[in-house]
C-alpha cells in the first residue's frame, strides 16, 4: 500500500514536466508573441524586447530555463501584470474559484447522491423518470445561459439575490448552483447506474439472506459499491472545479483562477500559463491518486500490489 | 440461405437495436426532436420564412431607435438589437451548431478510432507510450489547444483538406475560419473516443477471426481497419452520439468567450451570448437561442442514452 502511494507520488512529478513541455511547445508553436499587440513595435525596441526575455537564444536554452525554474516551483513573474509574481497571481485568486468550486461540490454530492439513490430504489417510478430528466435537463443546458437566466429571475425580476460579485454569503447562492447542477446532475446519474448495478448482484442477495435489515444491506454493502463510479468521477471534477470554470466567474464577477487562465492564453502570458497548467495538472493527479487509494476501502475486492 | 428463408427469420444486432430503442419514448423523444430540428434548420429558410415574410438580414425600415421588438405574431422569438428577426437568425444559427456537431464528431471519430485501435492492435510499449500521450491530453485544458490550432492555421495555413470541406458546402473566405474552429475541436475532443476503441480491440484481437486473418496474410492494416474497428461499431456509434453534444457545448462555450463563430456568420452559442448582453432589458434574445439550444441537446443525450442501452445492454454507465 506505502509502496503503491509512493510510486504514484513520484511518478506525479514526470508527469507534470511531460505536460509541462507539451504546453511549453504548443504556446511556442503559435505564430505571435505575448507583446505582439494591435501595434507593430519598432524592429530595435521587438529587439530589446526579445534579449530581455531570452528570446533571441537558442529554444533549448530558452526551455532548459523554463524547467529549470519550474523544478524549484519558481513560474517566474507575469508577462501581463507588472512586477506580480506567477505565484502571488495563483494565491491570490485561487481561494475564490476554491470556495466556490468546494461548495459546488458538495452541493452537487448531497443533491446528485440521495436524488441517485431514491431513483435506483424506486426504478421505473415518477421520481426516478422526473430526476432522471431534470438532470438530463441540468446536462443540456449551457452554465452560461443557466447563470443568465437564474439572475434574471431571482436578481431582477424577484429582488432576493445579489446578481453578482463576491460579498457575502447570499452572493454565493448563484454561483455555486450554476456550477454545482451540471455536477450534481452527472452524480445523480452515475449513482443511479452504479446502485441498480450493485443492486443485482449476489454479494446484495447474500446480504439479504442472511436476514440483514433492508438499512444495513442498503447503506452498508450497496452504497460502498454503488457509489465506485461517483469517487472516480471526484477526482477529475474537483481538480477542474477547484481550477474555478470561466463562464461561472464571467457571468457572476468572480476573480476566480478559471478567467484568469483564460485571460492568459489570450495574453500569451507563458509563464502564467505554466504555472497555472503546472498546478492544475498535479492536482489532477493528486486528486486520482486519492480516488485510487479510497477504491481500497469502498470495494474490500480491489487490492493493491 | 434462399432455402432457410422459410423456417426462421433471424433477427440482426441492428435490428434488435432498433426495437429497443423505439421501446425507449425518451430516446424516440430525442429522434423525433432531431429530425424536426434538421428539417427546420435546413428547409427553414427557404419555405417557413418566406410564409412568415422574414428573413435573417432584413432591418424594419422604421425610424425608430428601439430596433428590439418582444416576440410576436410576425416574429415569432422577437427580433434582435439591429431589428433583424431573431427567429430566422436561430434557424441559420442552427445551421452551424448542428454542423459543429456533425463535422466536429467527425474529425474526432477519424482520429480517435485510428488512434485507439492501432494502439490496442499493437500493444505493448507502442500501448503504453500512446495512451500515457492520451493522458496527457487530458490535462491540458482544451482551450489552450483550440486557441493553439486556430492560431497556427489561421488564413493562408488552413489546411487544403479543411478548406476543401468548407466549399463543399458553399464556403468561401471567412466561412473557412469557422470550418476551421469544427475541424480545432474535433482534434481536441477524441480522447475518450480512442480508449473505449483501445479496450475494444484488446478484448478482440485475440479471437480466432483475428487469427484466421493473420494465417491468411491479412496486413496489420488490414486486420486493423477492416477486420477490428467494424466489431467496435456498437460503442463507436453511442459514443459520438454522446460527442455531438459536448463539442456542440465546447463551441457554444468558445463563442461565449468570443474565439467561436464571429460575425456575420451566427451559431445558437454566438446568438445566446449576445442575448446575455441585452438579459435585463431584452430577455427573449437569451432566451430563445438558449432553450432551442438546450432542447437539441436535451435530444441528443437522450438519444445517445437510448442507443447505448439498445446497442449495449451489457454497459449502463450514468
Amino acid at each position: 500500500m506505502w509502496h503503491f502511494i509512493l510510486k504514484r507520488l513520484l511518478t506525479i512529478i514526470p508527469m507534470a514536466l511531460i505536460v509541462v513541455t507539451v504546453t511549453w511547445g504548443l504556446i511556442r508553436l503559435a505564430p505571435g508573441n505575448f507583446y505582439s499587440g494591435e501595434k507593430k513595435l519598432p524592429p530595435a525596441i521587438e529587439k530589446n524586447i526579445r534579449a530581455k526575455y531570452g528570446l533571441d537564444q537558442p529554444w533549448y536554452v530558452q526551455y532548459g530555463k523554463v524547467i529549470g525554474r519550474i523544478v524549484r516551483l519558481d513560474f517566474g513573474d507575469s508577462l501581463k501584470y507588472e512586477g506580480q509574481s506567477v505565484n502571488t497571481i495563483i494565491k491570490r485568486h485561487l481561494p475564490y474559484s476554491a470556495t466556490i468550486g468546494i461548495l459546488a461540490y458538495l452541493f452537487a454530492v448531497v443533491v446528485g447522491l440521495s436524488a441517485g439513490i431514491i431513483a435506483a430504489l424506486k426504478q421505473n417510478s415518477g421520481f426516478d423518470y422526473g430526476s432522471m430528466a431534470l438532470s438530463m435537463l441540468g446536462l443540456s443546458v449551457p452554465s452560461f445561459v443557466m447563470g443568465p437566466i437564474l439572475v434574471l429571475v431571482f436578481s431582477l425580476w424577484l429582488f432576493i439575490l445579489p446578481p453578482a460579485r463576491f460579498t457575502g454569503l447570499s452572493s454565493l447562492v448563484l454561483p455555486v448552483f450554476t456550477l454545482g447542477a451540471i455536477y450534481a446532475a452527472y452524480i445523480a446519474r452515475m449513482t443511479r447506474a452504479g446502485m441498480l448495478e450493485i443492486l443485482r448482484s449476489d454479494y446484495i442477495r447474500t446480504a439479504r439472506a442472511k436476514g440483514l435489515s433492508e438499512k444495513t444491506v442498503l447503506l452498508k454493502h450497496a452504497l460502498r459499491g454503488g457509489i465506485i463510479p461517483v469517487v472516480s468521477f471526484t477526482g477529475p471534477a474537483l481538480a477542474s472545479l477547484l481550477a474555478g470554470t470561466v463562464v461561472v466567474e464571467r457571468v457572476f464577477a468572480i476573480p476566480g483562477l478559471g478567467n484568469m487562465f483564460v485571460q492568459s492564453v489570450f495574453n500569451r502570458d507563458e509563464p502564467l500559463i505554466l504555472g497555472v497548467v503546472a498546478f492544475l495538472s498535479i492536482m489532477l493527479m493528486v486528486f486520482n491518486l486519492i480516488v485510487d487509494i479510497s477504491y481500497g476501502f469502498l470495494d474490500p475486492r480491489i487490492r493493491y500490489e | 440461405m434462399s432455402d432457410n428463408k422459410e423456417f426462421v427469420k433471424g433477427t440482426s444486432l441492428w435490428k434488435d437495436a432498433w426495437r429497443r430503442l423505439l421501446k425507449n419514448k425518451l430516446a424516440v423523444f430525442g429522434l423525433v426532436v432531431m429530425i424536426v430540428m434538421t428539417i427546420l434548420v435546413v428547409f427553414g429558410p427557404f419555405l417557413l420564412l418566406k410564409i412568415l415574410g422574414v428573413d435573417a438580414t432584413s432591418v424594419p425600415d422604421n425610424q425608430d431607435l428601439l430596433k428590439a421588438i418582444p416576440p410576436n405574431a410576425k416574429h415569432w422569438m422577437g427580433t434582435d438589437d439591429l431589428g433583424r428577426d431573431l427567429f430566422a437568425r436561430v434557424i441559420q444559427g442552427g445551421r452551424i451548431s448542428l454542423m459543429v456537431g456533425v463535422i466536429s464528431t467527425f474529425v474526432s471519430l477519424v482520429v480517435g478510432v485510428s488512434y485507439g485501435a492501432i494502439a490496442g492492435y499493437v500493444g505493448g510499449r507502442v500501448d503504453n507510450f500512446m495512451m500515457r500521450l492520451v493522458d496527457i491530453f487530458y490535462s491540458i485544458p482544451y482551450i489552450l489547444l483550440v486557441i493553439v490550432l486556430l492560431e497556427v492555421f489561421k488564413g493562408e495555413n488552413t489546411p487544403s483538406i479543411i478548406t476543401a470541406v468548407s466549399e463543399l458546402f458553399g464556403g468561401s473566405g471567412p466561412l473557412n475560419q469557422i470550418f476551421l474552429l469544427f475541424f480545432a475541436l474535433g482534434l481536441v475532443s477524441w480522447l475518450t473516443m480512442a480508449r473505449v476503441v483501445r479496450g475494444q480491440v484488446l478484448s478482440l484481437k485475440n479471437q480466432e477471426f483475428v487469427m484466421a486473418a493473420k494465417a491468411t496474410g491479412v496486413s496489420s492494416f488490414g486486420i486493423i481497419f477492416r477486420h477490428l474497428v467494424p466489431n467496435t461499431l456498437g460503442p463507436v456509434i453511442v459514443y459520438a452520439t454522446l460527442t455531438i453534444p459536448s463539442v456542440m457545448l465546447s463551441e457554444a462555450f468558445l463563442s461565449y468567450l468570443g474565439m467561436g463563430v464571429q460575425a456575420p456568420y451566427a451559431s445558437w452559442g454566438s446568438l445566446a451570448a449576445e442575448g446575455i448582453k441585452n438579459i435585463a432589458i431584452f430577455p427573449w434574445q437569451l432566451i430563445f437561442p438558449g432553450v432551442t439550444m438546450a432542447l437539441t441537446l436535451f435530444s441528443l443525450n437522450f438519444l445517445g442514452d437510448g442507443l447505448r442501452d439498445a446497442l449495449d445492454p451489457q454497459t449502463r454507465k450514468f
